[in-house]
């Protein structure tokens, strides 16, 4: 095996934290693509350029995403790098694994790959880094036969990815790891065979905490929520302040609701001033928890910036139950992309297609009514549109009015 | 050796079958956690059950060796239960609290960091950079590594006002999504690419092309059979060589990075925030970036000596505004932080009300 001289890159593999240079190398022990992987490194580092050329279409029968081409531009100086192929493999709900698990993946990429990973990939899969095409068949092959399957990539469903949920969650509102699992199931046709305009990512969160990142990294935001009170321990509450917690500074003063009380001896809450924002509860886990109906807050749209700038979550419908088997969640999924479909230009995410062609045709595409959850503020300018169905709506209220004697705005 | 039957369409493993005895015991039944050290928590079920957790850092980049010795650690005390965190931490769970010191003390003899529970800084989210993207302006990995070597100490064990999340995009496409990062470098081309008419014709779409221009700064030039990229409009962004690789954006003693800050995705106290330009450009000065790596420590040591208990950095900044956070920074105040791309309107002052 060749030895690479890399004086650049050593200097990565000084001071405290995990080094990635380490890690190739590693790998690169026993393996010609990891040992070419390092030395093509290095001359990054020389040059300061990267000389990856654009993903070319590889994958494997019957699929079109899941396995992303690489080729380097400099092949026939790093042989080993000339195809170093992703494949993507759909990762178990909140990332729990087994060793037993782990192992298998390792076995095989060994067998066939760089024995490179990233342990998660943005999106969430596994991520094996650097294959050769004619490895994929196999390398599929010996997965699937052993209940692994590969992740989106492409103009498809992207792998959703859920927080850990119930699995270890004291602040879930429903069961992302199921809700995520299901999906999945469902949506394997749309996950593995590209026919979107554009990707399409889902995140589930179980809370206003959104360890998922979902109101900013998925164009189909679940996050959970709650209709209840939440219910207060108040022996738990003295405890905190007798543990030194300012209670009035640190909780009552920081609720943006500004709906709690306490006089040194009990908390108050007013409920129904509450906007769920979780910050009490987070800082008062053993004596704040929500109760009541459980459910999640669909908002959708959130992207980063290319084209034309990112995008957080809109909020769409403000509370939905989310119970096995989830029917009315994936129909309304089902409904928004026929949407999508019939709207978008190639490469257009749906939070861009919803501001081109204006949130009401969105909504009302869908079927979900107008409500003031759905908006930070109403609009500022005057220039409106009206349908004929509206104003006849308009008209027969005020008729209704002229009977009754009473007024409704 | 025959090949095993492939299968399609099967889906990931269903996750309950990786899960520890006592989660799938206590499954949506948890009432409550602690943070123990900035390693460890306890989380408790309503049955009294309680299972520890220990967090480890992570490369992200992980070799199948690494995998393993991982793997040995789990087998040795969790009876071989673990999981990944969504910023590629490493969490051990424990089930028996008779494994807790000894399984600490095994990951620290190996090595292994312990941290990033709580008030601190945990690990970093973050893209391919050189070491596998096309797109590329720097290297993601080694930024990582530098700036997380130099602020190794809020991941073990110093702490914040509340916790400080860090993230690194190679390029604006921004696979790591770091636009709501309390702290977030992004790599940035500062050049108008230049276009291989010859290539032009044989490899690219023109309307594409066309279309994914966000300023339309490109237009066609019919005598090439290529198109023209206007320098007054065009802001370097790439996506033109995202759809048409003959045009050339890359750029070594050009390409850099810029700082954005105050982002955050939860709802706790306030809503989620974008992240915002206060530092334009620095030199792409691989392998350490000693530059990045001192502008990034400095934000977080004056956050972190003038934020109140629990203000995120972007929730101190509204408090003081932005003005003082510029003058408490001492970070000079450009053109480049003024947007003039699509937010103008929303982002300009209009109040006379603002601090000297």
């Amino acid at each position: 095996m060749k030895k690479y001289n890399t004086p650049l890159i050593d200097q990565l593999e000084k001071g405290p934290w995990p080094s990635f240079v380490t890690e190739m190398k590693k790998a690169g022990k026993n393996n010609e693509m990891a040992n070419d992987a390092v030395g093509h490194l290095e001359k990054c580092y020389t040059t300061k350029m990267g000389y990856w050329k654009h993903g070319g279409i590889v994958g494997v029968l019957g699929y079109g995403g899941g396995i992303i081409g690489r080729y380097s531009e400099l092949g026939e100086e790093f042989p080993g790098v000339a195809h170093f192929h992703t494949v993507r493999l759909n990762q178990p709900s909140g990332f729990f694994y087994t060793s037993k698990a782990l192992r298998e993946i390792c076995d095989i990429w060994d067998k066939y790959g760089s024995g490179l990973t990233n342990m998660h990939g943005s999106t969430g899969d596994i991520v094996l880094l650097g294959t050769k095409t004619d490895a994929l068949e196999t390398i599929f092959a010996e997965y699937s036969s052993r209940g692994w399957d590969l992740g989106g990539s492409g103009s498809d469903l992207r792998t959703p990815s859920c927080c850990v949920g119930p699995g270890r969650c004291e602040w879930s509102n429903y069961d992302t790891l199921d809700l995520v699992y299901n999906l999945t199931q469902e949506f394997q046709d749309e996950l593995h065979r590209p026919m979107f305009s554009y990707k399409f990512k889902i995140k589930a969160a179980g809370c206003a905490c959104d360890c998922v990142a979902s109101i900013a990294r998925s164009d189909f935001s679940i996050i959970g929520t709650w209709k209840g009170d939440i219910l207060i321990d108040q022996k738990e509450v003295q405890n905190y302040a007798k543990k030194g917690m300012n209670i009035m500074s640190e909780i009552v003063g920081m609720c943006p609701t500004q709906c709690m009380s306490y006089d040194g001896k009990e908390l108050k809450i007013d409920n129904a001033e509450c906007s769920r924002c979780m910050h009490c509860i987070s800082k008062m886990t053993k004596a704040l928890r929500p109760s009541g109906e459980r459910g999640a807050t669909i908002c959708m749209g959130s992207k980063a910036p290319i084209v034309v700038g990112s995008l957080l979550s809109w909020v769409i419908i403000p509370f939905i139950k989310l119970e096995s088997p989830y029917t009315e969640l994936k129909e309304l999924i089902r409904k928004i992309w026929d949407w999508w479909d019939d709207n978008a230009k190639p490469r257009e995410r749906i939070g861009e297609v919803i501001e081109m062609k204006g949130m009401r045709s969105f909504l009302e595409a869908i079927g979900v009514p107008p409500m003031p959850q759905q908006i930070k503020e109403p609009r500022k300018d005057p220039f409106m549109f009206y349908t004929e169905a509206d104003i006849t709506a308009y008209k027969a209220k005020e008729a209704e009015e002229k009977k009754t004697g009473k007024y409704r705005f | 050796m025959a090949l095993p039957q492939r299968r399609t369409d099967i889906g990931p493993p269903h996750y309950r079958q990786f899960m520890p005895p006592v989660i799938d015991k206590n499954y949506g039944k948890w009432k409550y956690h602690e943070v123990l050290t900035p390693g460890t928590m306890v989380h408790v079920a309503e049955s009294g059950d309680k299972l520890w957790t220990v967090r480890v850092a992570s490369p992200r980049i992980l070799s199948t060796a690494t995998i393993r010795e991982i793997c040995d650690v789990a087998e040795k005390f969790c009876g071989g239960h673990l999981r990944f965190t969504t910023r590629n931490n490493v969490e051990f769970l424990v089930s028996d609290e008779k494994n807790l010191e000894p399984i600490k003390k095994d990951l620290t003899a190996r090595g292994f960091k312990m941290g990033g529970i709580g008030y601190g800084i945990t690990n970093v989210v973050h893209t391919q950079g050189w070491v596998h993207c096309h797109s590329a302006a720097t290297d993601a990995s080694g930024l990582v590594k530098s700036m997380m070597d130099e602020l190794f100490p809020y991941f073990e064990s110093k702490r914040l006002p509340n916790k400080l999340r860090l993230a690194v995009a190679c390029c604006v496409n921004m696979c790591g999504a770091v636009h709501c990062s309390d702290i977030a470098i992004v790599a940035v081309h500062t050049k108008v690419p230049v276009v291989d008419d010859d290539k032009f014709k044989n490899m690219c779409e023109l309307p594409t092309v066309i279309g994914a221009c966000p300023t339309r700064a490109i237009s066609p030039d019919p005598a090439k059979k290529s198109v023209k990229i206007n320098p007054d409009k065009c802001m370097y962004c790439g996506n033109c060589f995202t759809v048409c690789p003959p045009i050339s954006i890359k750029n070594p003693e050009r390409d850099g990075v810029a700082i954005v800050v105050g982002g955050k995705i939860n709802s706790l106290r306030s809503n989620p925030k974008f992240s915002k330009l206060v530092i334009p450009y620095i030199s792409n000065e691989p392998p350490r970036w000693p530059k990045v790596v001192a502008a990034v420590k400095h934000i977080v040591e004056v956050y972190a000596s003038h934020a109140r208990k629990h203000e995120r950095l972007g929730e101190w900044i509204e408090r003081i505004g932005w003005e003082r956070f510029f003058s408490l920074t001492g970070i000079d105040f450009t053109f480049q932080s003024i947007d003039d791309f699509t937010f103008m309107r929303d982002t300009m002052r209009t109040a006379s009300t603002f601090k000297w």
